[in-house]
């Protein structure tokens, strides 16, 4: 159902499909606060795309109207060519919050087990069993398989909530700081498993951080800074366009930036 | 070739477009019982206090009754119809506020889950719990304590069950208000509270002040108690036995819906 024939991680000229993710003139508002102010931007497929700025940017808030949980979102948002939100989209994304959405009361094994049935309940019980080994060994949980969620440190509980979303190889990965609080090993270890992810299934992959250092992982970055888009490029443009050994510094260079264009705005009415 | 392809994708998504929202699955809908009562044997003393509790307070009410065995029937019967309600309703609306919490609900409505399977399935988990809490209680009602019941045993269950669907539903709905389990907990004594006055557990509800006797014409537990009695007093089922059960069950239905409504997939 799900298995497109891997294609090329780069198709910029295939007009054959649609990009992953594309936003025109986004805006979300919470309550009295717009937190997204009109964004454009684009995700291509088969990608590792970082979305990159301080607490309370709005990163959240982006990534929950891409999968369609964010209530009073504006302007247009397309994912894999539907509007975001659609209910064909429901098995084709994953999703983890920030905070690990998992039964604390069930083992990991039947966490798995339940939202595996939700996802396909057609599905052979011995293939979904594969499934569900496969995503336990991908995050490293094989051995605690029947501990408690409940029982587990708070890094742990975040990869059983990542394995729930790597079930059924979705196309389109949403992930909301998955490597936070974890230690640098694990770090490296779940970094490669998206590349890995990325390069073999060709999903594509939204992955939110507000540590710098992870941004010269990712294929391209969007960089985000009080509910607008600062700058939409890979690592490598970033630096050479503003002349910065690292991405952070690039980031500060850019806040600098649009805080003095505005400064002239303001100064020159 | 690629026109097949093509073709193929198509009638898919018409496929997965037109599925109603308010359909059911079967098989989700089982899941998510299986997985609710998975969970609550992971906590044996709920199960435990869930049916133990109920029985518990029969044989105190029999003794506190001890003089007056006709009272112990009134009073013993109504209860058997409102235990399940009350204990139903606090499991519920607790389950589901975690479930909002916890984020496990937006991660579910994020996936192809209905609504309707998720509720149908927490009444499912919970309507088997509440069978075997009343077939308990009655059990002991009716066998050891000697409650005397002219009709048959097993509508005195039925009616039971209903007051248990009739829980689950009303949990559920307020559940959408709470937004913490301290506020839950208090939306007993708001909701369920008025209805245990009036529903003629404490004096008939024609003795009640008229005003107060119209508003008991409304609640659901009213007719709960209500079917109770008919058991009680008759061998066969009267139609105000039928009306009463039509009424309760329409109740729960109703409320059942409104809690589905109540479950939003876009939250701010």
């Amino acid at each position: 159902m799900m298995n497109y024939s891997p294609e090329p991680p780069q198709a910029p000229g295939n007009s054959a499909l649609p990009p992953a993710i594309q936003a025109t003139g986004l805006t979300a508002v919470r309550g009295p606060r717009t937190v997204l102010r009109g964004l454009d931007f684009t995700v291509p497929r088969g990608q590792i795309t970082g979305l990159l700025g301080p607490s309370g940017c709005g990163k959240s808030t982006l990534m929950r109207s891409v999968v369609g949980t964010q209530a009073k979102v504006t302007g247009t948002l397309d994912v894999l060519g539907r509007p975001a939100g659609h209910p064909s989209l429901r098995t084709r994304i994953g999703y983890v919050t920030q905070a690990a959405s998992v039964y604390d009361d069930l083992t990991i094994r039947q966490n798995l087990d339940y939202f595996s049935q939700i996802l396909d309940p057609t599905r052979p019980t011995p293939d979904r069993r594969a499934d569900i080994d496969r995503v336990l060994g991908e995050v490293d949980l094989t051995s605690h398989a029947d501990a408690l969620a409940g029982n587990l440190s708070g890094g742990q509980r975040n990869r059983v909530s990542l394995a729930v979303a790597l079930l059924g190889s979705p196309e389109v990965l949403v992930l909301d700081e998955p490597t936070v609080g974890l230690d640098p090993v694990l770090r490296r270890d779940l970094w490669n498993l998206f590349h890995s992810i990325a390069a073999t299934r060709g999903a594509t992959l939204l992955i939110s951080s507000h540590v710098m250092d992870e941004a010269e992982r990712c294929h391209r970055l969007l960089l985000m800074r009080e509910g607008e888009i600062l700058a939409d490029d890979t690592p490598e443009a970033l630096r050479t366009r503003t002349g910065s050994d690292t991405v952070e510094a690039a980031f500060l260079h850019l806040v600098d930036e649009a805080a003095a264009h505005s400064r002239t705005k303001e100064t020159s009415r | 070739m690629t026109t097949r392809t093509a073709t193929a994708t198509a009638a898919a998504t018409t496929a997965a477009d037109t599925v109603p929202v308010g359909a059911l699955n079967l098989s989700r809908t089982t899941a998510t019982a299986a997985r609710v009562l998975r969970q609550l044997r992971h906590d044996p003393r709920t199960i435990a206090l869930l049916i133990l509790i109920p029985c518990l307070m029969l044989v105190l009410l029999r003794y506190v009754f001890d003089g007056s065995p006709h009272t112990f029937d009134n009073i013993g019967a109504s209860l058997l119809g409102i235990f399940p309600l009350i204990t139903m309703f606090l499991v519920t609306s607790i389950a589901t506020l975690r479930e909002r919490t916890s984020g496990t609900l937006e991660r579910l409505l994020a996936m192809p889950l209905g609504k309707a399977d998720l509720i149908a399935g927490y009444a499912l988990a919970f309507g088997i719990l509440a069978i075997i809490q009343s077939a308990l209680a009655t059990g002991l009602a009716v066998w050891l304590l000697g409650l005397d019941v002219t009709g048959s045993p097993w509508l005195l269950l039925l009616v039971a069950l209903l007051d248990a669907l009739l829980g689950t539903a009303l949990g559920l709905f307020v559940s959408a208000f709470a937004a913490s389990e301290f506020q839950a907990v208090q939306f007993m004594p708001a909701v369920i509270f008025p209805q245990l006055l009036l529903c003629g557990l404490f004096t008939p509800r024609s003795d009640m002040h008229p005003a107060l006797e119209a508003v008991s014409d409304v609640l659901p537990m009213s007719y709960a108690v209500d079917a109770m009695n008919e058991v009680l007093h008759h061998t066969d089922m009267t139609s105000t036995f039928v009306r009463d059960v039509l009424i309760v069950a329409g109740c729960a239905l109703l409320v059942l819906v409104l809690g589905a409504a109540t479950l939003r997939r876009r939250t701010a």
